[in-house]
C-alpha cells in the first residue's frame, strides 16, 4: 500500500499530505514536491490532447530506488500523488488506478462539503480515514 | 565454396550469421551463379506469414550458401538453430540423359537419402540449362525430358521441388524471367522452411518452459534455448521479435525473483544469490558479451551478470530499432529493479558496491547512447536521460560520503580501506574501453582516488544535472539537486557557495507553499548564514524559525535565544540597529481607539490599545514598542468638523487586521479580497448622473507582481521611518500569544495622523512592521467657535411665532458665565422670549449631554441671550421663537385687477402651476463673545397668504371682491375682515356683505370677501382700499401674544359705469323665431349714463363748451361661431357726452345653429386720434377712405352695410398701415365703465326646414 499520499492544489501547494512512517515525512515532502515537475510535464504534454479523451491517471511519475511515485490529476488540475514502496511488487497499475479513483471520490466528497473552502487544507476526518486505509499500517 | 562475407553496413551492426543453405551437385556451376544469386535474393521482400496469429511481415531474405556436408545436418536432439541448414539445394547442369543416368541420378539419390536419414524435407533441385551446350549437342533429348526424369525420380508429388534456371548468365528476357521464377521459388521455400522449423523450435521451447516447475529445471539452460530463437530472429533482422524473446526472459526471471520474495523459491535461483564480488557495471559496447554468456551457460552467472547480459542484448536490439531513449528509460528501471532484487533475494553486497555498479552502469548507458546519437538529438531528449544523470550523481554522492571524501579532514584509514575494497571489486578495466579517456571505469576510479578529484567529478555531474533539469523546466528537481550540492558545500566549509542554492530552493518552496521543506531549508540556511556571519540575515532567519510551528519547541527556543543573546550583547557601536521584519516576531491582531471614532480635539487625550500576537516560543522583553505616525494637515477643512468625523468612523473603534503568515503560499495569501465600492459621477451643471460604475479600491494590492509579493525571505531593506510623531510604550514583556499594548497620546496639532510603522526593539534588534494595513488614522481637530441659526421647520411663516434653532459650537473657545449673544433687533421681526429657556449642551463627540437654563434680556435695540458656561469643544443648542410681522405685498397703483404677486425669480417652471408664497428676508446681526465681528444671519419668512381683488358691477352698482388664498400647509382662522378707503372720502360707503364670525381657511384653500360700494355724489375716479384681516393658526388654542392682522392694499380706478350696451336679436319680420340660415336683425343700443366726468377727459373727447362728443368704436364679435355677421361688423360712432345719449346700430346676423344661442359680443373701444399734429378730422377721413367706406359725420349713415362681410372680422385698420399713414388708436374701455345689460341673454333659434340646402356665401 501507499507510504505517502498527497493532494496538491492547482497552484502546487499541498492541500493534504500524509506519509508513513513519520520520521521520513520531510523526505516524502521533498519527493512529492519534486515529482510535480513530471506532473507538470505530463499535463502540458496532455494539454494538446482532446479534453474528453484525457486520462486522469498520469501513471508512474518517476521511480527511485526505494519508491515509486504515481500521479493523477483531476480536471480542475488538482493533483494526487502517491508514493509506493518499490519492494511492494504486488501493486500493479490497476490497483494504483483504483486507489486513485478512491482518492478522487473522497476528495470530491470533501469538496462537496459546504463548510469546506476550496483551496484550504483538507482536514476532513473521512478523507483522513480513507487515506489511512490506503497506507501501510505502521506496526 | 563458402561465399565471401558481404561488407557490414557502417552504422547498424549486423550479425554475421545468415540462414544456412547447403549446396550439393555441381559446385562449379553454383560458383558461377552464386554472385548473381546472392545479389538477387535479398532484392525483393517476401511476405512471411506466421503461425499463432502473429502479424505477417515483409522480409528480405539473405542466405549463407555452404557446400553440403552430412555433418551440417543436425543430429537428433540438437537444438541449435543458428547452424541449422534451412534448405538444401542440388545444382545440376546435366542435359544429357546418358550422363544423368550415369552419374547425376546416383548422386541425387545419395543426397536424398542423406536428407531423408535426417528427416529433412526442405530441399530443391535446380536444373540449369545452357543454350550454348544445347547447340553443340544436337542429338540431345528435349530438355524437358531431363527435368521430367528428375521429377519422376525424385519429386514424388512434389513437382515444385525441381526448378529450371535457363541461361542464368545471359542478359535476355528469358533469362530474367527464369531467374524471377527461381528466386520466388527459392524465397518461398526458404520461408516455408523457416516457418516449419522455427515453429517446431518454439514448440520445443514451450515444452521446455512448461517443465520449469520440475526439479532440476535450469533457467540458464532455458535461457540459452530461447536466446537461440532470438538469435535467429536477429539473423533474419527481425529485431522486434528478437527483443520479445529477451523481454520474455526478463519477465520470467523477474517473476521468479518476486515469487522468491513471496517464499516460493526455485532451486536454480540460489545460483544467483551468490554474494556479489564484482560490480563492474554494464557492458554495452559489444553486441554479445560472450564472457557473460559463457558464465550463464556454465550456470555460474550472478544476478548482476545475468541482468547485465540481458540488458546488453536488449540495448543492442533497441539501438538496431533506433530507440535509444527507450534504452535510457529501461536502464533506469533495470538499475532500480536490480537494487531491489538484490535486496529481495538477500544477496550479500559489500557496502558501496551497488553504488559503484549503478554509477558505472549509468555512465555506460549514457555514453552508449551518446555514441549513436548526434548532439541535437541528445539535447532534445534530455528528459529521457536526465534521470540517469541524476541517479549517477546521487550514487557518486553516497560513495563520496561513504568513502569519507566529503568530510573536512578527508578520508580516514577505515574510509581508505573501504575505498580499496570497492576499487578491487571493479576488477580491471575492460579492453574495449581501455583506450577511452572518459570511460566510466576511469571516472569512478579517479573520483574515488582523492578528495579533490571527487569534488571535481561530483560538481561536474551535479552541475550537468542541474543544467539539464533547468533546461527542460524541471526546476523543482534542479532545486533538489542544488540542495544536495549546498549540503556538500556546507560540509566542505564553503557556505558562501551553498547560500545561493539554499536561497533558490527556499524561494521555490515558499512560492509554492511547502511548509516542511521551507522549514528544513531555512534551518540549513540559518546555519549557512551563521557561518557567513550575515548577522542581519541570520537573525531574520532565526526569527522566522523561532516562529515556525513545524519545529520542535526546543529548536524554536534555540533560535529565539540566538536572537535574544545577540540583542543582549553590548553593541559594538551605539546606534547600530538590526532591522528585521515584524511578521515573524509578532503580528498585529487588532487595534482599539478611545474615543472610538478616533477623533480628538486639540488637547484631548487619545488612547490606543493594540493586540500583538507574539510568535516567539518564550516571553520576550521588549525595550520599547513604538508606532510611527505620519502627520498631515488636512486640506479639506470640512473633514475636520467634528460632526463629519463622528459620522465617518467605525462605530466601535476596533480595527481588525487580516491574519497573515498562513501556511498557504504567497500567491494565495497575498491576494486580498476585492474592495469594491460603487462610484457615481454627476454632471457639475445640473447634478444629473453621468456615469456610474464600481471601482476596486485595492488594485495596487491585487495587480502587483507576484514575485515581489513573495519576497518574504529577501533581505528587504525595511526602511525605518523617522517620524516626529511616535507613540511609545516602553519596557513590555511579550508573552507567547496575544498581548495587549496600550498607548496614550495628547493631541497637539490639528490634522490627520496615520499609523505607519510598528517597531519593537530588543536591544539593537528592531522588529519593524513597515506598513500598517489597512490604513489606520486618527484625527485631531481644532475648531473655530461657530454659530448656526436655522429654522426648525422647513420654512418660516410670517405673522405667527416660529421656532429657530441656535447651535453654538464652542470649538476652542470656552464660554464663560456672562458671555452672551447680542441680537440687534429688526423692526419687522420680534424675538419672543417668555418662560424659561433651556439649552442642551453636549460634547463634540455627542457622548455626554446636559441641559442648562439661560436668560434672555430684551431691550429696544438689542436682545441679549446669556449663554450658559460651557467648556471648549462642546455644542450648545437652544431654540427661540421669532415672529415676523406680516407685510402685504405692496399693491401697485395700477388697476391690476388680478393683483398677482410677483413671482420670485428662483422659482422654476414646475412651481409655476402652484402659486408660491411671497417671502420676506430679515437680516439679524448677532454679536458673539468670541469675535469682534458681527455675524449676520438672514432668515426668510414666507407670507402664508396670497390676496387678489376684483371689481364687480351690476348696472351702476359696484362691488369689491377680495380673495384670500392660503398657500401654507397650516390651517388658519380668519377674523375681523375689514376694508377701508384709505382716502377716507365721506360720501363713499363700503358695506360688507360678509359673515362677521371667524372663518377657517384650510391649507391650499381660498376665502372670498365682498363689499358694496356706495357713494352719494359723483364717484371718485379712483379708490384706494386697504383690506385687513386678523389671522391665527387654527390649531393653537391661545397665543401668548396678539398677532398683527394681515393687510392688503389695492386701488380701484374708473369703476363708474359710463355706457350701457344693450343688444337684441329680432327674428325676421313676420317670423316668430329666428331660423338658422335666415337673416335676423341685431339691434345694438349704446347709452351714455352720465354727463361729462373726470374720466372722460382724454384725447377722444372733442367739442365745445356745451357739447362734448367722444368717439367710440363698436365691434360685434362672435367668437363661438354661432352667428354670421352680415355687412359691417364694426363702426366708429360719435357719442355725445351727456346722460341718456343713445346710439343705435342695426345690423344683420344669421344664426348658424339651432337652439338657444348666446348673443354675439358687442365690444366698445375708445377711438383715439393719432398723436400727430394733423387734425383728427383728416385722420379719420383718411382712415375711412382707406377703408373704402363712406363715412359720414352722422352716425346713422354708418350703418348702411349692403353686402355681407366676413363675420367677426377685425376692423381692417391694418390695411392703412401699409401706406405709412398716421393711424388712429383704439383703447379698450375699462371694464367698470361699460355695462353690458344683455350679457348672458340667449335667443331661441329653430332649425330651418331644409337646412340641408343651407348655403352661405362668405366673401
Amino acid at each position: 500500500m501507499a507510504v505517502c499520499v498527497a493532494v496538491i492544489a492547482k497552484e502546487n501547494y499541498p492541500l493534504y499530505i500524509r506519509s508513513t512512517p513519520m520520521e521520513n515525512e520531510l523526505k516524502f515532502h521533498y519527493m512529492v514536491h519534486t515529482s510535480l515537475d513530471v506532473v507538470d510535464e505530463k499535463i502540458s504534454a496532455m494539454g494538446k490532447a482532446l479534453v474528453d479523451q484525457r486520462e486522469l491517471y498520469l501513471g508512474l511519475l518517476y521511480p527511485t530506488e526505494d519508491y515509486k511515485v504515481y500521479g493523477y490529476v483531476t480536471n480542475s488540475k488538482v493533483k494526487f500523488v502517491m508514493v509506493v514502496d518499490s519492494s511492494n511488487t504486488a501493486l500493479r497499475d490497476n490497483e494504483i488506478r483504483s486507489m486513485f479513483r478512491k482518492l478522487h471520490n473522497s476528495y470530491t466528497d470533501v469538496m462537496c462539503n459546504p463548510f469546506y473552502n476550496p483551496g484550504d487544507r483538507i482536514q476532513s476526518r473521512a478523507f483522513d480515514n480513507m487515506v489511512t486505509s490506503m497506507m501501510i499500517q505502521v506496526c | 565454396m563458402d561465399a565471401s562475407e558481404e561488407p557490414l553496413p557502417p552504422v547498424v551492426y549486423t550479425m554475421e550469421n545468415k540462414p544456412i543453405v547447403t549446396c550439393a551437385g555441381e559446385q562449379n556451376l553454383f560458383t558461377s551463379i552464386y554472385p548473381t544469386l546472392s545479389q538477387q535474393l535479398p532484392r525483393e521482400p517476401m511476405e512471411w506469414r506466421r503461425s499463432y496469429g502473429r502479424a505477417p511481415k515483409m522480409i528480405h531474405l539473405e542466405s549463407n550458401f555452404v557446400q553440403f556436408k552430412e555433418e551440417l545436418l543436425p543430429k537428433e536432439g540438437n537444438k541449435a538453430l543458428l547452424t541449422f541448414p534451412f534448405l538444401h539445394i542440388y545444382w545440376t547442369e546435366c542435359c544429357d540423359t546418358e550422363v544423368y543416368k550415369a552419374t547425376v541420378k546416383d548422386d541425387l539419390t545419395k543426397w536424398q537419402n542423406v536428407l531423408k536419414a535426417h528427416s529433412s524435407v526442405d530441399w530443391l533441385i535446380v536444373v540449369v540449362e545452357n543454350d550454348a551446350k544445347k547447340k553443340n549437342k544436337t542429338n540431345i533429348l528435349p530438355r524437358t525430358s531431363i527435368v521430367d526424369k528428375i521429377r519422376n525420380d525424385f519429386c514424388n508429388k512434389q513437382s515444385d521441388r525441381c526448378v529450371v534456371l535457363s541461361d542464368p548468365l545471359k542478359d535476355s528476357a528469358r533469362t530474367q524471367e527464369s531467374w524471377n521464377a527461381f528466386l520466388t521459388k527459392l524465397r518461398t521455400l526458404l520461408l516455408m522452411s523457416f516457418t516449419k522449423n522455427l515453429g517446431k523450435f518454439e514448440d520445443d521451447m514451450r515444452t521446455l518452459r512448461e517443465k520449469r516447475t520440475e526439479p532440476g529445471w535450469s533457467f540458464c539452460d532455458y535461457f540459452m534455448v530461447q536466446e537461440e530463437l532470438a538469435f535467429v530472429f536477429e539473423m533474419l533482422q527481425q529485431f522486434e521479435d528478437a527483443l520479445v524473446q529477451y523481454d520474455e526472459l526478463d519477465a520470467l526471471f523477474s517473476q521468479y525473483v518476486v515469487n522468491f520474495g513471496a517464499g516460493d523459491g526455485a532451486n536454480w535461483l540460489t545460483f544467483f544469490c551468490q554474494p556479489v564480488k564484482s560490480w563492474n557495471g554494464l557492458v554495452l559496447r559489444k553486441p554479445i558479451d560472450m564472457e557473460k554468456r559463457e558464465l550463464i551457460q556454465r550456470r555460474e552467472a550472478t544476478l548482476l551478470d545475468l541482468r547485465s547480459y540481458l540488458f546488453s542484448r536488449q540495448c543492442t536490439l533497441l539501438l538496431f530499432l533506433q530507440r535509444p531513449w527507450e534504452v535510457a528509460q529501461r536502464a533506469l528501471e533495470l538499475l532500480h529493479s536490480c537494487v531491489q532484487e538484490l535486496r529481495l533475494l538477500e544477496v550479500s553486497v559489500p557496502l558501496g558496491a551497488l553504488d559503484c555498479w549503478v554509477f558505472l552502469s549509468c555512465l555506460e548507458v549514457l555514453q552508449r547512447i551518446e555514441g549513436c546519437c548526434d548532439r541535437a538529438q541528445i539535447d532534445s531528449n534530455i528528459a529521457h536521460t536526465v534521470g540517469l544523470w541524476s541517479y549517477a550523481t546521487e550514487k557518486l554522492k553516497s560513495l563520496g560520503y561513504l568513502c569519507g571524501l566529503v568530510s573536512e579532514n578527508g578520508p580516514n584509514s577505515e574510509d581508505l580501506n573501504r575505498t580499496v575494497d570497492l576499487l578491487a571489486g571493479l576488477g580491471a578495466e575492460r579492453p574495449e574501453t581501455a583506450n577511452t579517456a572518459q570511460s566510466p571505469y576511469k571516472k569512478l576510479k579517479e573520483a574515488l582516488s582523492s578528495v579533490e578529484a571527487f569534488e571535481k567529478h561530483y560538481l561536474d555531474l551535479s552541475h550537468t544535472t542541474i543544467e539539464m533539469y533547468t533546461s527542460i523546466g524541471r526546476i523543482r528537481s534542479a532545486r533538489f539537486i542544488g540542495k544536495d550540492l549546498a549540503e556538500f558545500y556546507m560540509r566542505k566549509r564553503s557556505p558562501q557557495k551553498a547560500e545561493s542554492y539554499l536561497q533558490g530552493a527556499l524561494k521555490n518552496y515558499l512560492a509554492e507553499g511547502w511548509a516542511l521543506p521551507v522549514t528544513h531549508t531555512r534551518k540549513q540556511l540559518a546555519e549557512c548564514q551563521k557561518h557567513l556571519g550575515q548577522v542581519e540575515n541570520y537573525l531574520q532567519t532565526s526569527s522566522l524559525l523561532a516562529s515556525d510551528h513545524h519545529l520542535s519547541q526546543e529548536e524554536r527556543t534555540y533560535f529565539c535565544q540566538e536572537i535574544l543573546s545577540f540583542a543582549g550583547w553590548p553593541a559594538d557601536s551605539p546606534g547600530t540597529k538590526v532591522v528585521l521584519p515584524m511578521h515573524s516576531f509578532a503580528q498585529l491582531q487588532d487595534l482599539h481607539f478611545d474615543p472610538p471614532n478616533a477623533v480628538v480635539h486639540v488637547g484631548g487625550t487619545l488612547s490606543l490599545e493594540m493586540t500583538v500576537y507574539s510568535q516567539m516560543p518564550v516571553p520576550v522583553h521588549v525595550d520599547q514598542i513604538a508606532v510611527n505616525v505620519h502627520f498631515s494637515i488636512e486640506k479639506n477643512s470640512y473633514r475636520k468638523t467634528a460632526e463629519w468625523l463622528t459620522k465617518h468612523k467605525t462605530p466601535n473603534g476596533i480595527i481588525h487586521f487580516p491574519t497573515e503568515g498562513s501556511p498557504l503560499p504567497a500567491s494565495q495569501k497575498s491576494l486580498p479580497a476585492l474592495e469594491l465600492s460603487e462610484m457615481f459621477e454627476r454632471s457639475p451643471s445640473d447634478n444629473s448622473l453621468n456615469t456610474t460604475g464600481i471601482i476596486c479600491r485595492n488594485v495596487h494590492m491585487l495587480l502587483r507582481r507576484q514575485e515581489s509579493a513573495s519576497s518574504l525571505e529577501a533581505p528587504v531593506g525595511v526602511a525605518l521611518e523617522d517620524g516626529a510623531h511616535v507613540l511609545r510604550c516602553s519596557s513590555v514583556t511579550l508573552e507567547p500569544g496575544a498581548n495587549r499594548v496600550a498607548f496614550r497620546t495628547q493631541a497637539k496639532e490639528p490634522g490627520t495622523y496615520t499609523l505607519r510603522q510598528l517597531c519593537a526593539s530588543v536591544g539593537p534588534v528592531w522588529f519593524v512592521l513597515p506598513h500598517i494595513y489597512p490604513i489606520i488614522q486618527y484625527d485631531v481637530y481644532s475648531q473655530e467657535p461657530q454659530l448656526h441659526v436655522e429654522p426648525l421647520a422647513d420654512s418660516l411663516l410670517a405673522g405667527i411665532p416660529q421656532k429657530v434653532k441656535f447651535t453654538v459650537t464652542t470649538g476652542h473657545y470656552t464660554v464663560k458665565n456672562g458671555d452672551s449673544l447680542q441680537l440687534s433687533n429688526v423692526e419687522a421681526m420680534l424675538v419672543l422670549c417668555q418662560g424659561e429657556n433651556r439649552a442642551v449642551i453636549y460634547s463634540n463627540s455627542r457622548e455626554e449631554s446636559y441641559t442648562s437654563v439661560f436668560r434672555i434680556q430684551s431691550s429696544d435695540k438689542v436682545t441679549s441671550i446669556g449663554l450658559p458656561a460651557t467648556p471648549a469643544y462642546h455644542v450648545i443648542e437652544f431654540e427661540l421663537e421669532v415672529l415676523s410681522l406680516p407685510l402685504a405685498p405692496a399693491s401697485s397703483g395700477e388697476s391690476d385687477t388680478l393683483g398677482t404677486p410677483e413671482i420670485p425669480r428662483r422659482q422654476k417652471d414646475r412651481q409655476k402651476r402652484e402659486p408660491c408664497m411671497v417671502t420676506t428676508d430679515h437680516k439679524v446681526s448677532i454679536d458673539c463673545p468670541w469675535s469682534i465681528y458681527s455675524t449676520v444671519i438672514a432668515l426668510t419668512f414666507n407670507v402664508p397668504f396670497r390676496t387678489t381683488h376684483s371689481l364687480l358691477s351690476a348696472g351702476t352698482r359696484k362691488y369689491v371682491q377680495v380673495c384670500v388664498q392660503n398657500l401654507s400647509e397650516l390651517d388658519f382662522q380668519l377674523a375681523k375682515s375689514n376694508l377701508v378707503d384709505t382716502r377716507g372720502s365721506a360720501d363713499l360707503q363700503l358695506t360688507p356683505l360678509n359673515v362677521p364670525s371667524p372663518q377657517h381657511i384650510h391649507s391650499k384653500q381660498s376665502v372670498f370677501f365682498i363689499w358694496e360700494l356706495k357713494w352719494m355724489q359723483e364717484p371718485p375716479p379712483a379708490l384706494h382700499c386697504q383690506f385687513s384681516v386678523g389671522f391665527s393658526p387654527a390649531s393653537e388654542e391661545r397665543l401668548s401674544i396678539s398677532l398683527k392682522p394681515y393687510i392688503y392694499e389695492f386701488q380701484v380706478e374708473s369703476f363708474f359705469t359710463l355706457y350701457n350696451v344693450k343688444a337684441e336679436v329680432l327674428p325676421p319680420a313676420g317670423a316668430e323665431y329666428c331660423r338658422t340660415g335666415s337673416l335676423c336683425s341685431l339691434e345694438v343700443s349704446i347709452t351714455r349714463l352720465t354727463d361729462l366726468l373726470e374720466v372722460d377727459k382724454d384725447e377722444a373727447l372733442t367739442g365745445s363748451d356745451e357739447y362734448f362728443c367722444t368717439k367710440l368704436m363698436y365691434e360685434v364679435v362672435d367668437n363661438s361661431s354661432n352667428w354670421a355677421v352680415c355687412g359691417k361688423s364694426c363702426g366708429v360712432i360719435s357719442m355725445p357726452v351727456s346722460a341718456q345719449a343713445t346710439h343705435r346700430v342695426h345690423m344683420e346676423v344669421m344664426p348658424l345653429f339651432a337652439g338657444y344661442l348666446p348673443l354675439p359680443d358687442v365690444r366698445l373701444f375708445k377711438y383715439l386720434p393719432h398723436h400727430s399734429a394733423h387734425s383728427s378730422q383728416l385722420d379719420a377721413d383718411s382712415w375711412i377712405e382707406n377703408d373704402s367706406l363712406s363715412v359720414d359725420k352722422h352716425p346713422d349713415d354708418q350703418l348702411d352695410c349692403s353686402s355681407v362681410r366676413s363675420r367677426g372680422s377685425v376692423h381692417s385698420a391694418t390695411s392703412g398701415e401699409h401706406k405709412g399713414l398716421p393711424m388712429p388708436r383704439l383703447q379698450a374701455l375699462p371694464t367698470g365703465q361699460v355695462f353690458n345689460s344683455s350679457i348672458g341673454t340667449q335667443v331661441l333659434v329653430i332649425p330651418s326646414q331644409d337646412d340641408h340646402v343651407l348655403e352661405v356665401s362668405v366673401t
